[in-house]
């Protein structure tokens, strides 16, 4: 079964993952995605009725603590490998017109 | 005495003893670093005055008896992706090329709990994503054992500089192999632990459910101390493990009689190289001759395991480097229009192809529609995996099996497949699926003259039995090291003598 990835799924996918793919990437993308699928396809040979999907291999419970404050300030680390600040926040583009 | 010959625990020895100081051990290796990264370039970042600076601090703590343990004042190799206070960590990639972290990871943290002292971050597949360490930013790493071929991936330059006598151990990370199989290609020791025995945090995420830091060395003993240093409960990590038994040491004995030893007949097939398949083969009859009892198997599942593989890895991976955006770290494009415009092209330009691929395919299989349909069926299929595992290991102690297919391939000839690349998983993947720990030991060359490794893989927490036979193993051959370490020491013994006691050697490359 060969898949076709049409030109609006790459699109599609390309929003999810935030990529702006050339159009070269996008036939790239679109070549490699539906070679990869065709060989992903190949785990419906198995039968998997009635098997729990394993996201860990251990069972994971919640941690809990006490909310008791352990940091100090952390502003001046968060902020030291921003590409830019301004008035000790995150400066991005403007979000709303 | 050549310190940068010498095994980790060796060293440590000879520091405590005061036979060799901190300084000079470290100068040693940056002297080792200075003649071997023009022509390996194992390292991303080397931290010459760091380490120098910290080579009198922990001096001084082993003088005043703070530093008391078997790697105090031995130098180290950090993966670079593992956070590193004040030392640049880029996960190489452009995205990453100006980060360096506030804080440093747990597991690099206990080692310098434990004395040691890194002395820089080692090149990689970007973001951990490849087999060769090709998809690096900033260039290859290139094999010691032949400058043509690849180290492996994702950490080869870890098993590169191990190889290449620039530092006596590693850190390292796998998340489908990436210690396992480069510690074959360069003939060296790696080993990656049951899932959540190293803290994850601070190690920048590929696949968490997957991912484990462990210790590449020159020989067993120096892995079981490096993991016995680096492992520990962290709340810090809510996949952190709480383990009875963090005594790997205690393993090291050469005793495998009774050892029941499974050989999956399923990984010995159509596919995999016939010197390969002959080294494994002979070395386990060594440990058969050594009074383990060998039986072969049927495994089963294992054509199913890269498919999986790849559908959570991706997964994973496109929800964890969601977080690259130009915003809190990093890089960020240098005109845009508007907020999402600047996000898609700041990772359009930050991140390599192999990392755009793998976020792609995340993307499709999470999408609605197609989320049951991959990223479940992946999830069952590794519910059916494990079992398997679990049948196996009602049976045997430990599997042995080969690391990859091969011998390291040449430079260049892996990256235009990319299909035929992850295949070269197979032997690897299965096992981070599972969450078992897994050894890799060299066991002998191809004709070619490159290193063949041997897997060994037990059940959860049984890091002790594969460290124990890989020990066992290890007593019947004598560590080889590749030819261009014995050109590296002749051009360093005129260095060594004229820069005693100085500064002007050993400069950051």
């Amino acid at each position: 079964m060969a898949n076709r990835i049409s030109d609006e799924t790459i699109e599609y996918v390309g929003i999810l993952a935030k990529l702006e793919l050339s159009g070269e990437e996008k036939e790239n993308a679109r070549s490699d995605m539906e070679k990869m699928l065709d060989y992903i396809d190949t785990l419906n040979e198995l039968d998997t009725t009635g098997v729990e999907p394993m996201s860990h291999v251990f069972p994971l419970n919640n941690v809990f603590r006490e909310d008791v404050v352990v940091n100090g300030d952390g502003s001046k680390d968060a902020l030291y490998n921003a590409p830019y600040v301004k008035d000790q926040g995150f400066k991005v583009p403007k979000t709303i017109g | 005495m050549d310190i940068c010959r010498m095994t980790a625990l060796e060293l440590g020895k000879k520091i405590r003893q005061r036979e060799v100081s901190v300084t000079e051990a470290v100068k040693a290796f940056l002297a080792r670093m200075e003649a071997a990264e023009p022509k390996i370039h194992s390292f991303v970042t080397v931290d010459r005055e760091g380490a120098l600076k910290r080579a009198r601090e922990v001096q001084k703590g082993i003088d005043e008896g703070r530093f008391t343990g078997p790697l105090a004042g031995v130098p180290a190799a950090v993966k670079d992706n593992m956070c590193t206070k004040g030392l640049l960590t880029t996960c190489s990639s452009k995205i990453l090329g100006n980060f360096t972290p506030t804080f440093t990871a747990e597991a690099v943290q206990n080692l310098e709990k434990a004395g040691a002292v890194i002395i820089g971050k080692t090149n990689m597949d970007e973001f951990a994503m490849g087999s060769t360490t090709e998809t690096s930013y900033f260039g290859v790493t290139r094999n010691p054992w032949n400058l043509e071929h690849v180290p492996g991936g994702s950490s080869g330059g870890s098993c590169a500089a191990v190889a290449a006598e620039e530092c006596p151990f590693a850190l390292g990370s796998d998340t489908g192999g990436s210690i396992r199989q480069p510690s074959s290609f360069c003939g060296v020791v790696g080993l990656k632990p049951t899932y959540g025995t190293v803290s994850r945090y601070g190690l920048i995420a590929y696949g968490s459910s997957l991912d484990q830091i462990g210790p590449v060395a020159r020989n067993v003993s120096d892995c079981a101390a490096v993991l016995e240093t680096i492992a520990s409960y962290d709340k810090k990590d809510s996949t952190s493990i709480r383990r009875e038994d963090y005594a790997f040491t205690g393993a090291l004995a050469c005793d495998v009689k009774g050892m029941r030893i499974g050989i999956p007949t399923d990984y010995f097939g159509e596919g995999l190289d016939g010197e390969v398949r002959e080294h494994i083969r002979s070395a386990v009859k060594m440990l058969e001759e050594k009074g383990a009892l060998v039986e072969e198997f049927d495994l089963s599942l294992v054509q199913y395991a890269i498919p999986a593989y790849y559908v959570i890895a991706s997964a994973e991976a496109s929800s964890n480097l969601s977080r690259f955006d130009g915003v809190k770290y990093g890089y960020r494009t240098e005109s845009f229009e508007g907020l999402h415009n600047m996000y898609k092209k700041t990772r359009s330009e930050g991140f390599g192809a192999e990392v755009k691929r793998r976020i792609m395919l995340g993307s499709f299989v999470l999408s609605s529609g197609y989320y049951d349909a991959y990223y479940l069926k992946a999830l069952r299929t590794k519910a059916l995996i494990k079992e398997a595992f679990d049948r196996a290991f009602e049976r045997y102690d430990v599997i042995a099996a080969p690391a990859a297919p091969t011998t390291a391939p040449k430079l260049g000839k892996s990256l235009s497949d990319p299909l035929k690349m992850y295949l070269g998983d197979i032997y690897t993947v299965s096992v981070n699926l599972a969450g078992l720990p897994g050894i890799t030991v060299p066991v002998g060359k191809d004709k070619k003259g490159l290193p063949i490794g041997m897997q060994l893989i037990g059940n959860c927490f049984e890091e002790k039995k594969i460290i124990r036979a890989a020990y066992a193993y290890e007593q019947t051959r004598a560590y080889e090291s590749p030819e261009i370490c014995r050109d590296l020491r002749h051009g360093l013994a005129g260095e060594e003598k004229a820069g005693k006691g100085g500064d002007e050697y050993g400069k950051a490359v």
